[in-house]
């Protein structure tokens, strides 16, 4: 024990800069960037409210970012629990007090930019739950009580999301919850039955969904049903990044996007605008930018010596992953349409807090990734 | 210890598990990939095109229609520069009070601005509303010099149609006026070209013309975003004016008719007897085409519908008329080419002819005494052709009356509302009536009354082929394209006959110059029934035949009054008709005319002729220099 805490004190600020990932920090690094110049192109090639916002909001958290990183991984370890209860509070505290916009409440208003708690939920629960399975004894990941307790820990924000009402970010706490209790040692057995269960519980579920919800399942099945209205969506952005072709329109040349045809095109539409302006190859180098990063990620929890980094990187990773695998199913028409942001590049001040403090902790991870946390 | 195994034991399994959803993230973002790919590269094409549907739309210009012109290059229908007044809805700052500035500004009635804001709500912010779709000079002059105070509004000039003669050619051209859905879905030419606002041809040769006349719309192609909304122009096509149609009408002659018929319902037609040629065709009374551009007001329809000469019916066209004793040419022309009479046959008129107890009245009631065909001809001897036609029977005789024109359309397809009028045979009353020729129906139709319905333009045709020696022309009123002189014409005329017999309407040139002869002397003999309306000048001097058609039948009472004209009522009073060609020597033009309720034909229909002739000849040779001005290709 000794050891291991003078090895955590023997690292200077030096040292800890030294053992940045820059890989990582490049790529992140690059992806803000480019983001810019989406957000740009987005408002119409004009350095408008967009691009500014956006600048502003990266200026603001690539350093948090960095600054998180410099505390010890064990330091976040112990706040884990915590973090998440504040996520919790903060749900509860906008499901009473928050800003109401578009029939959904959501968001809590920060003076900088408002503050949606539920994408801060997406890290919370990766943190709780990799703590949770950190500290107990695998002989007990599949008791009763274990898979009860991770089971009300998912649950819990699942439900305040989905009341507020938030399908997507709701699907995407549930499924960064789920990875981790996959990772933990969950049997499988217990993930079909559960799936099981959700087939059994689905035509239920479906009619609990408000019709808007309903209207978009029936429209991602076809698409052309309602050409102009609920279809109206995935039809444009199919026509963008089909448009695109292979080496897409050119920067500022989107027609889809600066006619507006594209519907959300700063937010969860941003894939399409991408794409219909960088073609295909410019989406491959998008996709392997993002490979990039969860590699890294993945690496750098298979380099650490604590099985909380582990689950927590590993966790991430798949997070961000999901992320990127539902926008970009979405708007390529493989999915419903469900709000998804796509990581760093959509706009939204919550979901790049959320996954610049997830970068940090991974960072933090890394530069630590030799300690061993009790 | 055991915690540290435990903690190995669960590094492998989140290592174990962490690789088996690696596995499925690669097939996964693969799976992106390729829709990716099958989206960008594979249906790049279609979605490209979909993606150009939907940025690019066109917007259709109104195409400007051709010009039509009289035969000397006047324009009778032509384009003229209208004033327009447009309000764009999101250019405007504060609507009521622009509405209320131009309500004084303008004297709009209040149910002029219900209907502006009604189109307002329903039209885009964008779209111009028309306030005023021919705005005069004066009150654009106003717009203008206050336009600083009217936000949103645009002062447009454009091209409407426009008929500078008004009333004179509205029975020829017709009129172009707002389309309903229907009329555009009846024309594949203007339904491809309909722009709303855009007037299309309702009547006349502006219906006919259609497809001729309405030219080729411009085209502007802009960017447009998804609201429809108009971003930047991308390319504009010019369109192409509508043909220029050159007509064989005189609008000298043709307002000279006008005059002449001085708002008397009745029709006038001038026809050059080779070429076919139609030098006027006024339908009387008439009305001004210009009313119905812009949407006619309901106080000027109702006053053209309501009007007892019903302006509405183009008359030479589509009136039907008994052709009283102006069919006599035609009886004598049979008769003689069927050899049932000879110059010299004569018949006894004692003014009144019996039949199986039937009297048929000569117009004369003292009668004419013994007659040849020349002098019943000269004094329309009504008993002379009673017994010619009873010698001849009605089938010999509707032969020839159809050879000559008669019971057919004589412009055909140009005027869809044309009738092709009825000459009789025993063979149509059988089919259509059901009943046997009876044979005073035969003495009748000698005259020109009972079931014979000819339209003016007939009575025109069939003079000007009497006239030019019994040749079967084409009447036109589009001027031809390759012009020939005069003797090439008729040169052309002949040899035509040689290979199509039934263009030569004889057997022997001399029955039809006996029938010329008769008709000279009609007009030119003392007591010719129209020798009171004839020029001796030679250069002027015509040959005709006076008509007086019955419009029911005489009773005997009133044979026995004889009443003058004015103390008939109006709708019982005769029609009256007159034909006639001239110069008598080398003869150019024929003519018909027809006085509705007129009277007789010698006293109301011939003094006309006189005017008439006067003009049309003298202006002979200025229509024979202005042959090769221009080619028009229909």
């Amino acid at each position: 024990m000794f050891q291991h805490d003078r090895l955590n004190n023997e690292l200077t600020f030096w040292q800890k800069i030294k053992e940045l990932d820059y890989i990582l920090l490049i790529s992140v690094f690059l992806l803000s960037i480019l983001s810019l110049f989406v957000m740009y192109s987005t408002d119409g090639g004009e350095i408008l409210f967009h691009t500014k916002s956006h600048f502003s909001k990266i200026i603001i958290f690539f350093p948090l970012m960095i600054f998180i990183a410099f505390f010890n991984i064990k330091w976040w370890h112990n706040l884990s629990y915590l973090f998440y209860f504040a996520v919790i509070l903060l749900l509860i505290y906008v499901s009473f007090f928050g800003i109401k916009s578009s029939g959904s409440r959501r968001w809590m208003d920060l003076y900088l930019f408002n503050l949606q708690p539920s994408e801060l939920m997406k890290i919370a629960i990766i943190l709780c739950l990799a703590k949770y399975y950190h500290r107990i004894k695998i002989e007990n990941v599949n008791s009763i009580t274990s898979i009860m307790t991770v089971v009300t820990i998912i649950l819990i924000p699942i439900i305040m999301v989905i009341s507020q009402p938030d399908l997507g970010t709701s699907i995407l706490i549930a499924a960064s919850g789920l990875i981790v209790l996959w990772l933990g040692g969950v049997k499988i057995k217990y993930f079909i039955y559960s799936f099981i269960v959700f087939l059994i519980s689905l035509p239920f579920v479906i009619s609990f969904l408000k019709p808007y919800q309903k209207l978009r399942i029936l429209t991602f099945l076809d698409p052309d049903r309602d050409p102009l209205g609920a279809g109206y969506q995935i039809i444009q952005s199919k026509i963008a990044i089909g448009s695109g072709g292979l080496d897409g329109k050119g920067f500022l040349k989107g027609t889809q996007s600066y006619l507006d045809f594209l519907p959300e095109k700063h937010t969860d539409f941003i894939f399409t605008l991408f794409s219909e302006e960088f073609g295909f190859i410019g989406s491959v180098a998008l996709l392997i930018l993002y490979s990039i990063i969860i590699i890294r990620i993945l690496r750098i929890g298979a380099i650490s010596r604590s099985n909380f980094s582990r689950l927590f990187c590993f966790g991430f990773a798949f997070a961000i992953f999901i992320y990127i695998v539902v926008n970009l199913s979405m708007v390529l028409g493989l999915l419903p349409i469900v709000g998804s942001p796509l990581p760093i590049l959509s706009y939204g001040g919550s979901s790049m807090l959320a996954t610049m403090i997830g970068f940090g902790i991974v960072l933090s991870a890394k530069i630590n990734h030799k300690q061993i946390i009790a | 210890m055991i915690k540290g195994n435990s903690g190995i034991r669960k590094t492998d399994v989140i290592n174990r598990r962490m690789f088996i959803i690696s596995a499925a993230k690669i097939i996964i973002f693969t799976g992106i990939i390729a829709r990716l790919f099958s989206l960008q590269v594979n249906e790049n094409k279609k979605y490209l095109t979909l993606s150009d549907k939907n940025r690019i739309r066109e917007w259709k210009l109104p195409p400007i229609r051709g010009d039509i012109v009289d035969y000397f290059g006047n324009i009778i229908a032509g384009n003229l520069k209208v004033y327009q007044l447009h309000i764009i809805p999101e250019q405007v700052e504060n609507f009521n009070y622009l509405l209320t500035r131009l309500k004084t500004l303008l004297n709009l009635s209040d149910k002029k601005i219900e209907k502006i804001v009604k189109l307002k709500n329903k039209l885009k912010p964008w779209e111009s509303i028309i306030v005023s779709e021919n705005l005069s000079w004066s009150d654009f002059l106003k717009i203008n010099n206050y336009l600083y105070d009217l936000v949103g509004v645009k002062p447009v000039m454009t091209i409407s149609r426009n008929y500078p003669f008004s009333e004179v050619y509205t029975h020829i051209l017709g009129y172009v006026s707002q389309p309903n859905e229907e009329e555009i879905l009846a024309n594949e030419v203007v339904q491809e070209r309909f722009v709303p606002g855009m007037k299309i041809g309702k009547l006349g040769l502006e219906k006919t013309l259609e497809k001729h006349l309405i030219g080729t719309n411009a085209i502007q192609r802009y960017e447009v975003n998804a609201y429809g909304k108009r971003i930047n122009q991308l390319e504009h096509q010019k369109g192409k004016q509508g043909l220029r149609v050159r007509l064989t009408v005189d609008t000298e002659v043709q307002k000279a008719c006008g005059k002449l018929l001085n708002d008397r319902a009745g029709s006038i037609s001038v026809m050059d007897i080779y070429t076919g040629d139609i030098i006027a065709m006024y339908s009387s009374p008439s009305y001004d085409p210009n009313k119905f551009l812009f949407g006619i007001s309901n106080d000027d329809w109702a006053l053209i519908r309501n009007n007892p000469l019903k302006p509405l019916v183009n008359k030479t066209l589509s009136g039907l008329y008994s052709p009283g004793s102006t069919i006599k040419p035609i009886v004598a022309l049979s008769a003689l080419e069927n050899k049932i009479v000879s110059p010299s046959f004569k018949v006894k008129c004692t003014g009144k002819m019996e039949l199986y107890g039937q009297t048929f009245h000569c117009w004369k009631e003292k009668g004419h005494g013994f007659v040849s065909l020349k002098n019943a001809m000269k004094q329309s001897c009504d008993t002379y052709f009673y017994e010619v036609a009873r010698l001849l029977g009605v089938d010999r005789l509707n032969v020839t009356a159809e050879k000559f024109g008669l019971g057919k359309k004589v412009l055909g397809d140009y005027f869809d509302f044309e009738k092709s009028g009825l000459f009789p045979d025993t063979k149509w009353k059988k089919n259509n009536l059901g009943k046997g020729w009876v044979l005073g129906e035969t003495l009748i139709t000698g005259i020109g009354q009972g079931y014979t319905q000819t339209t003016p333009l007939q009575l025109c045709l069939m003079t000007a082929q009497i006239a030019n020696g019994g040749y079967s022309i084409k009447p036109r009123i589009i001027v031809d394209n390759n012009p020939m002189s005069l003797e090439e014409t008729k040169r052309k005329l002949k040899e035509e006959t040689l290979h199509a017999q039934e263009k030569k309407l004889f057997n022997d040139p001399r029955n039809i110059k006996i029938v010329q002869e008769a008709m000279f002397s009609s007009t030119n003999e003392l007591y010719g029934t129209s020798y009171k309306s004839r020029i001796d000048d030679p250069k002027y001097q015509f040959a005709g035949k006076t008509g007086t058609a019955q419009v029911k039948r005489i009773s005997m009472r009133e044979r026995e009054l004889d009443l003058k004209i004015e103390q008939i009522p109006y709708k019982d009073r005769d029609h009256a008709l007159y034909i006639a060609y001239g110069p008598y020597i080398n003869p150019r033009y024929a003519l018909s005319i027809i006085v509705e309720h007129g009277g007789s034909g010698s006293r109301t229909a011939a003094p006309i002729a006189k005017e008439l002739f006067k003009l049309i000849i003298d202006r002979n040779d200025l229509r024979n220099k202005q042959k090769n001005f221009e080619e028009i290709k229909i």
